[in-house]
């Protein structure tokens, strides 16, 4: 039986150490290609008409106009007369033209008359939303009524989480290309290499076999490019029509208004406890949107086993679709139930790490772990010495705080299949269908290949993004790191268990007592008798080795679930403009078996700057009278640049206890804290929640006022 | 002819006021000039001035020491230019609008946004994008610092990053943090490779100033 | 963007020449930042562009103390930002410059650009015209999202702010602005550059389609302390969501007279008569600037979403003061 077990620290020489991304060549130098940058021969240009009004019904569509303008070589109707229509910015009219200017002329020609009909976009404050409130979900669990008997506090508060986007760099888009009638080529910027086709098959009814997808990079995903949108739909059915390749690319403000969207929420709770702390019942209402299907209920209370009663309302709205947001849910969740703690411990005058510590035995099964965390990141930001109570005292308009949350997260790995291959020249590929969101996913094959054959990471040719690879998950749910590092390993000892089969005889040994080391294959623990990988494939004539190694998902030994984190935050905060700048944050974060330290940095770096972003700036702004969105663009819709992210030190939690666990991914834990922490720190710092996020400068000024005026 | 807006039956080329006088052979002088958009066709002190478009212009723009002709309307902007009509496919489209620095390229000796200018505007002047840093086939010390302190992830907003850096660090050899934050406020990243990008650049500063050669 | 012709003339009469008598139809380019971006949005659909980068004469920076400054139309705003003497007698300008946190706006962007740049209302930019109104000419602001719109010389029809960076600081140093058009040159103060539009065909300034902005005229400062404040929320490229700016006259530790004017607070730069009255005479402190930011208020009243903003121009005023009096950059 051969021995896939992720080696002990002692036996590794690569994994778990920091290397420099594979493909950080060719990003830094511009020649790593995305969709965008694709071109054909011929190739056409696909603009879409879309409806201006929230809601509507299309009452006539003209594009004759449109059809007779030079360079336009196809137009199709997408939703004709008779189609309501459920949010601005929905598909009306494809067209396809020579020329990009062109497809803009031609689309601003089409005439659409719409009949106008009433639209809701604000659901902030739950009382206004009438009947577009849908039935509640109720839940309760243990006996939250003896809590709150029982209590000596019990504290109230409201918090939210507006709808904020994706705005993944490089918008959605595709560029479709027609082999014959049923064959589809198509390079798509997707997070699904493997299973996207399908989303062109059934529509354009050709066999899913046909559908060829290519895809060297994504400039983004972030949850919302895991399936076809009907622009791509539509931009092959215009490269059919007009016998040329249909290269469609959303411009920023459709990015923002129709391509991806986090659902809000919004809750008001009530949370029990003892005088001591000890925490008895929980509380909430919440509600929120996704657009018209309302949103799910988000897992409260989030990370702590508090006897709860929960009510839930989806609140429809024409704003617009949602779609997985990095961690869905669970950063409302995390906002929600870590600010209720602090805020109860700020009614009980605790110190919230106490009473996090206090109470972490509901955290279980992890609180041994969250406890070892909330330590580890007390001291990196040195909580004990900085803490206060709640409102800095210190004189002046600077007041300063500190915050903390804990955060958990699945991030088992998915079903991958990796098909390696070693040649008589000494080189190795690896294929499989996957793809590389910026987490690292190249970098980690070619850690876990070279680890495994004793090579360097230069010596592994990593290829993906094109479907005809054995098949690998969707990237999605932090599942991919520790399901292409499974089915990598398991290809990969395959492999060399057969080339040591084929150099045994050579070595006048055992194969089962080989290894491969240092870039040559000798008897274990005897360099005398061994020869240099080049010598041993060379041996291997004609025929290369092929293995394929798989991850089964579910129950794979080499992968787990299951992690946490904790997060913590000094901010400063300017009591005359209301403006939060973040100090200092740091980050502990347990992930199992680690293969690529730099990489996995990056992704909690990267995490942590996305979530100050969220938490400071980010909000899709609904009108009410026109029931668009007012700032699709990046002026408006504001992203935190290089200045405002403080200093950030993460720490990964590496030991053996950990790396038995397995590998498991962690592209969305670290994004699901920030939140949480850093309203906590304000509410420290200035003595009152801020209940909604963005904690922009008015929000912040409304809660001053309300605590009783400006400093 | 002059007051058609088929764009197919346009007039190739600018016409000044006597190249259209002379080629009207005198008749036109009792009609209304035009030009191909319909307006008036500049008198007076501008009677002399070229009109360019609306239809394709000849435009030579001159990349990372290479001269190119195209044949654009005035409407293409250079990083239309450069990513459509040509193939520098580093310069990013994002934002398109001034804001997020993905389009980031070195014209004249500094950084502008490469989807507000023209490409019509862009003329005469050289014009340095990702792909020149790297032309003779050898990463730039800011490239390899990048590299080196992983500020990429996805990739997308990088050459506009690094081109902004190579400006930066051009005006400003030995930059302190504070310099470095504000000095790519033009610069936006949804990854959050921020962290990666302070310290490329600190230690890009100290290798270029180590003796290695610049681009 | 429609498409549109191009002209890039060589003088100012050439330039005035080539412009229309009817606003929209001919736009002027610059830096081309404001310019291109509402013509992508349709928002602008000129049919002539003219570009003035090649008019040499526009270009610029003179100082001398005795005339004080005079700035080229085409001067960028990184030129600005740099040169020494704007620095040192004009921090006022330099510190509005410093502002605009993209080295990439500040070599493209100029001040005449700067000066003419339209608002940024969400509104207007989403093709609801300069007043912002839905199809049957009622206002969208009042009960929109206006966050971000006026707290002054807002009771209507326009509700936007006045995106310029410089133009507190120009009319704090009391300068004025040289525009060239057909008949020749004029000049007129910089408080008297702006006005609010009551139509949605107006501009915000008060130059004819057929003129141009020349120079700029700044008187010399004479040891008058001025400084600029904005209240930005982000470190990244970012609009103030209020500014200011002050030009202090002392003798000794005594103001004898005083310029306060607020930025992105009003449809125009919005000059405060009632805190210059109540600085002359004072000597700076912390109490004096806040007294005077709550004066330069007093008026002002806050739309549905905006209240905030009153609160964020008083510190604005209050800290520009207390800049200028350090006298540091």
């Amino acid at each position: 039986m051969p021995d896939y077990k992720w080696p002990d620290a002692t036996r590794r020489a690569l994994m778990g150490k920091r290397h420099s991304r594979i493909d950080g060549p060719d990003k830094v130098s511009g020649k790593a290609k995305y969709t965008q940058d694709r071109k054909l021969p011929d190739m056409l240009y696909g603009r879409i008409v879309r409806c201006p009004y929230a809601h509507a019904k299309v009452v006539s569509v003209d594009t004759s106009a449109a059809e007779k303008m030079p360079g336009v070589r196809a137009v199709t109707v997408i939703q004709g007369p008779g189609k309501e229509i459920h949010w601005a910015g929905d598909e009306i009219v494809a067209i396809a033209a020579t020329d990009e200017n062109i497809a803009r002329d031609a689309a601003r020609s089409v005439k659409v008359v719409y009949e106008q009909l009433p639209h809701f976009v604000r659901e902030e404050d739950l009382s206004e939303a009438g009947s577009q409130i849908k039935d509640p979900e109720e839940k309760t669990e243990g006996d939250p009524d003896k809590g709150f008997k029982e209590a000596d506090v019990v504290s109230e508060g409201v918090y939210g989480l507006p709808v904020i986007t994706h705005c993944t760099f490089e918008s959605h888009g595709s560029l479709n290309a027609w082999e014959g009638d049923d064959k589809l080529l198509a390079y798509i910027s997707t997070q699904a290499v493997s299973d996207v086709g399908s989303g062109y098959a059934q529509p354009l009814k050709i066999p899913a076999a046909n559908v060829h997808i290519l895809q060297d990079h994504i400039g983004g995903g972030f949850g919302s490019k895991f399936s076809t949108d009907r622009w791509d739909v539509e931009a092959a059915v215009l490269a059919k029509k007009a016998g040329k390749p249909v290269r469609m690319v959303l411009d920023r403000d459709e990015e923002l208004k129709v391509a991806g969207a986090r659902p809000s929420t919004f809750a008001r709770v009530k949370v029990a406890a003892k005088k001591d702390g000890t925490i008895l019942a929980w509380d909430s209402t919440s509600w929120g949107t996704g657009g018209l299907t309302g949103a799910g209920a988000p897992p409260l209370p989030y990370c702590w086993r508090i006897p709860y009663r929960l009510k839930h309302y989806a609140v429809a709205t024409n704003i617009g679709p949602s779609r997985a947001w990095r961690a869905p849910n669970h950063p409302q969740a995390c906002c929600i139930t870590m600010g209720a703690l602090e805020d109860l411990a700020a009614t009980l005058k605790m110190d919230p790490l106490d009473l996090f510590l206090k109470n972490i035995e509901m955290t279980a099964p992890r609180a041994n772990l969250y406890k070892e965390e909330l330590l580890k990141a007390a001291e990196m930001i040195e909580w004990k010495k900085k803490w206060h109570p709640r409102g800095d005292t210190t004189p002046g308009h600077i007041k300063k705080g500190l915050g903390l949350s804990i955060h958990t997260w699945g991030g088992r790995g998915h079903v991958s299949e990796n098909r390696v291959t070693i040649h008589a020249d000494g080189s190795v590929s690896c294929e499989l269908a996957s793809q590389d969101l910026g987490t690292g996913t190249r970098t980690v094959i070619a850690i876990v290949a070279a680890e495994t054959l004793g090579l360097p990471i230069s010596a592994i040719t990593v290829k993906i993004g094109d479907n005809r690879y054995p098949r690998s998950g969707a990237s999605g749910g932090s599942t991919t790191v520790g399901g292409v590092s499974a089915s990598t390993r398991r290809a990969t000892v395959d492999a060399r268990d057969l080339l040591f089969q084929k150099v045994a005889p050579a070595l006048n040994a055992d194969a089962a007592k080989l290894e491969a080391v240092g870039g040559r294959i000798q008897v274990q623990g005897d360099p005398t008798k061994s020869m240099t990988w080049k010598q041993a494939c060379a041996r291997l004539g004609a025929t290369p080795i092929v293995a394929t190694g798989k991850c089964i998902g579910g129950r794979d030994e080499l992968t787990n679930q299951g992690v946490g984190g904790a997060q913590m935050v000094e901010v400063a905060v300017d009591t005359e403009t209301g403006i939060v700048k973040i100090e200092k944050f740091v980050a502990v974060q347990d992930v199992g078996y680690l293969i690529s330290l730099k990489t996995a940095e990056s992704q909690m770096y990267g995490a942590i700057i996305m979530g100050i972003s969220y938490s400071l700036f980010e909000e899709k702004i609904m009108d009410p009278t026109t029931g668009r969105m007012v700032n699709p663009n990046m002026e408006f819709y504001k992203l935190a640049g290089i200045g405002d992210i403080g200093r950030i030190q993460v720490h990964m939690v590496m030991n053996k206890e950990q790396d038995e666990r397995g590998v498991i991914g962690l592209g969305e834990p670290p994004v699901v804290s920030p939140g949480a922490a850093i309203g906590n720190a304000i509410a420290n710092a200035i003595g009152i929640r801020v209940p909604n996020l963005p904690f922009t400068p008015d929000r912040v000024l409304a809660a001053l006022e309300k605590r009783g005026g400006l400093s | 002819m002059a007051r058609s807006r088929d764009p197919d039956k346009r007039p190739r080329k600018g016409l000044s006021r006597r190249a259209f006088l002379s080629r009207g052979a005198g008749l036109a002088i009792a009609a209304p000039i035009v030009t191909g958009t319909g307006l008036p066709a500049p008198q007076g002190a501008a009677a002399d001035v070229k009109i360019l478009g609306p239809g394709k212009v000849p435009v030579t723009l001159r990349v990372n020491g290479k001269t190119h002709s195209l044949n654009v309307e005035p409407r293409v902007t250079l990083l239309e230019a450069l990513r459509t009509h040509l193939d520098y496919t580093g310069a990013k489209k994002v934002c398109d609008r001034a804001t997020c620095g993905a389009c980031t390229v070195i014209m004249g000796g500094k950084e502008v946004y490469a989807c507000s200018i023209l490409a019509v505007e862009a003329q005469g002047k050289d014009i340095l994008t990702v792909e020149g840093l790297s032309a003779s086939g050898k990463l730039h010390p800011i490239q390899e610092a990048f590299i080196e302190h992983d500020a990429t992830q996805c990739g997308f907003c990088t050459p506009g990053f690094v081109v902004a850096c190579k400006a930066l660090l051009d005006r400003n050899p030995n930059p302190t943090v504070a310099d470095i934050e504000k000095g790519l406020g033009g610069n936006l990243c949804r990854c959050g490779t921020y962290v990666g990008i302070r310290q490329a650049v600190l230690s890009a500063a100290k290798t270029m100033k180590g003796g290695r050669t610049d681009a | 963007m429609r498409a549109f012709e191009y002209a890039s003339p060589t003088t100012k009469e050439q330039a005035v020449a080539l412009l229309g008598e009817k606003w929209g139809e001919i736009e002027v380019l610059a830096g081309g930042t404001d310019l291109l971006s509402l013509m992508k949005d349709d928002v602008a659909q000129p049919k002539r562009l003219v570009d003035i980068k090649e008019v040499k004469e526009l270009q610029g920076i003179k100082y001398a103390p005795a005339t004080g400054l005079r700035l080229g139309a085409l001067v960028t705003m990184q030129e600005l930002l740099e040169n020494p003497a704007i620095k040192k007698e004009y921090p006022a300008l330099a510190q509005a410059a410093d502002g605009i946190t993209s080295p990439q706006i500040r070599n493209a962007g100029t001040v005449g650009g700067d000066l003419c740049q339209r608002p940024r209302c969400w509104y207007f930019r989403d093709g609801m015209g300069l007043l912002a109104q839905d199809a049957k000419g009622r206002p969208l602001v009042p009960e929109g999202e206006n966050r971000y719109h006026a707290i002054l010389g807002n009771s209507g029809p326009a509700y936007f702010v006045n995106p310029s960076s410089l133009a507190p600081a120009l009319i704090a140093l009391g300068a004025s602005i040289r525009i060239f058009g057909p008949k020749g040159p004029r000049e007129v103060g910089a408080g008297e550059f702006f006005v609010t539009p009551k139509t949605n065909g107006e501009r915000e300034y008060v130059l004819k389609p057929n003129e141009i902005v020349t120079d700029i005229l700044v008187p010399p400062a004479a040891g008058a302390r001025n400084a600029t404040y904005e209240v930005r929320q982000r470190e990244a490229l970012d609009w103030p969501l209020a500014a200011a700016a002050v030009a202090l006259k002392m003798s000794g530790a005594r103001i004898s007279s005083a310029r306060v004017v607020l930025g992105h607070v009003a449809p125009v730069p919005w000059p405060a008569p009632e805190a210059e009255k109540f600085l002359a005479g004072k000597t700076v402190s912390e109490q004096v600037a806040q007294d005077a930011g709550a004066s330069a208020l007093r008026g002002a009243k806050a739309l549905s979403q905006n209240t905030y903003k009153i609160q964020l121009a008083k510190v604005a005023v209050k800290r520009a003061i207390l800049r200028a009096a350090q006298g540091r950059v």
